[in-house]
């Protein structure tokens, strides 16, 4: 059509809003109708130090990050957390650290965040139920937390237990699983530098439903082996209980490493699939992290240690 | 003037029109949503539920006829009996190919395994396996060449097909069995309403005493 002339509708590249912008404007749209005004308000986290890790790995968008969640305290569907979490109070927090310790404490969740530089790491994250993403999060090692505590010559494993409030998560009733949600380490793999403490993600303090205000991520495990919304870290001597091993032992072993070759029984493990794509792509063995990890479990026969 | 004949086929047709598009807007939902990037983060997961929950909630539909023919004593809903029954087929056939294509990508060594060691893709195949002969003699030809008893019996298989796909959502879920209790129940009162007894209803709640009107 040549009824225009073209300076009427040739517009440069430089003019065109970019599509990041055009589509957050749904975004904050969609969230002004279907979340209350607090949780729509993100807190930036300040100096932040970029780490090395996740370089040439494509970020998952933050609303797929933080709009497809297992959270089984806000509901089972993987949208539930995003729209049940804001009932979450993450102030006043505590977190106690004890057992098999030196110095057991109780931190307030802000001391916590300033326990160690926070640094930003992008890492993948396989979820035992077939899908991944790839997170930038916020948080530091684990380990700075833990050497605080000064662990004794007894202690062997690391119990974590989640908050649980059935007031502010009315949901968990229904998951299916019991409450609190407790997870475990071995001491060695907690002490791992991967093994990351996180309170944020994407330059902001953690969203409700991804955790907050304090959670713990473990790349080379299946995602729920990353407790949410920690109140309790305890130092013990012996293997502790899981939740998801209590629920169905046959289903979720104690170590959870990502391992393409030992399938859950309900389905393969040899592929996933990254949120954003349409096809699967195959699993990584510990989830690409084999050459930090793989020595943790030298001499381990993975299939019996599921 | 038109004649009774000709406004009653023209209301019937009518009438299984609006059942089929009726029957098609979840679909449409379906390919919109996916169109415009709607349907979550997980669009294929989405995909495999909705065309399995729609699977089910027709077989199930269909399951309804007989027993709501019975207690509303309305036998004209029996012609609303294959329309359903096919749609769940339908369903069930895009619920097969979501899985075969976008899940396996035609991976059949890895399909095959899935079929033999897991039970709830067992159970999946043996219920869209059993809706495949039911489909095909759904048609009045087939009715006559099998002869109403033989063919009845043959139908029955559609019980099967429902359970099977009951055990299927029930094995698949992992500890929130809400949803799938609620298709058993539903399933149960289903086959319980079909249980000989009170009222004369006949035990065979399948084909229609005398041909249908048409």
């Amino acid at each position: 059509m040549t009824l225009l002339p073209r300076h009427r509708y040739s517009l440069p590249w430089s003019m065109v809003t970019p599509k990041s912008v055009y589509l957050s404007r749904r975004r904050v749209l969609a969230s002004l109708l279907a979340l209350p005004p607090a949780a729509a308000a993100a807190q930036r986290l300040e100096n932040v130090r970029r780490s090395g890790y996740g370089q040439g790995e494509k970020l998952t968008p933050y609303e797929a990050v933080t709009g497809y969640n297992n959270f089984y305290e806000f509901g089972t569907g993987k949208e539930d957390p995003a729209r049940h979490a804001s009932s979450l109070r993450t102030r006043p927090w505590t977190v106690r650290v004890d057992g098999e310790v030196h110095k057991p404490r109780t931190y307030d969740i802000d001391q916590v965040l300033r326990l160690a530089p926070l640094e930003e790491r992008i890492y993948r994250h396989r979820c035992v139920e077939g899908w991944s993403m790839v997170v930038p999060w916020i948080g530091f090692p684990l380990a700075e937390l833990l050497k605080q505590a000064e662990p004794t010559s007894n202690a062997r494993f690391v119990a974590f237990e989640s908050f649980y409030d059935p007031h502010q998560m009315p949901l968990a009733a229904w998951a299916g699983i019991p409450f609190p949600y407790v997870e475990g380490l071995r001491l060695d793999e907690a002490m791992h530098p991967l093994t990351l403490l996180v309170a944020g993600l994407y330059g902001e303090i953690l969203p409700n439903q991804n955790g907050a205000p304090l959670r713990l991520i473990v790349p080379w495990k299946y995602g729920f082996k990353g407790i949410k919304s920690i109140v309790r870290i305890r130092l013990v001597k012996n293997q502790p209980p899981t939740t998801w091993n209590m629920a169905n032992s046959r289903e979720y072993g104690f170590y959870s490493n990502v391992n393409p070759h030992v399938d859950h029984p309900r389905w393969s493990q040899a592929k996933e699939r990254r949120i954003g794509e349409l096809f699967k792509r195959d699993t990584l063995l510990f989830n690409g992290y084999g050459n930090e990890v793989a020595h943790l479990y030298a001499g381990m026969d993975l299939r019996k240690y599921y | 003037m038109v004649d009774r004949k000709e406004t009653r086929f023209l209301r019937d047709f009518c009438a299984q029109a609006a059942l089929v598009i009726l029957l098609f807007v979840p679909l449409i939902v379906l390919i919109y949503g996916f169109s415009q990037g709607r349907l979550g983060p997980n669009p294929v997961e989405k995909i495999t539920h909705q065309t399995g929950l729609w699977t089910l909630r027709l077989l199930l539909a269909t399951l309804a006829v007989t027993p709501l023919r019975r207690m509303l004593g309305a036998p004209g809903l029996g012609r609303f009996r294959r329309t359903l029954g096919l749609m769940a087929f339908f369903y069930g056939t895009l619920h097969l190919t979501t899985y075969v294509w976008l899940d396996q990508f035609f991976d059949w060594a890895a399909m095959g395994r899935d079929i033999l060691k897991r039970r709830f893709i067992t159970a999946g195949m043996a219920s869209f396996a059993l809706m495949v002969p039911l489909a095909v003699t759904s048609t009045r030809g087939w009715i006559v060449r099998l002869g109403g008893r033989r063919w009845q019996r043959l139908h029955r298989l559609v019980y099967v097909a429902a359970a099977a796909g009951v055990a299927h959502f029930w094995w698949l879920v992992k500890s929130d069995i809400r949803e799938p209790a609620l298709y058993g129940v539903i399933f149960a009162v289903l086959m319980l309403a079909r249980l000989p007894g009170r009222s004369g209803a006949t035990a065979e709640g399948g084909l229609p005493a005398r041909p249908e009107p048409r």
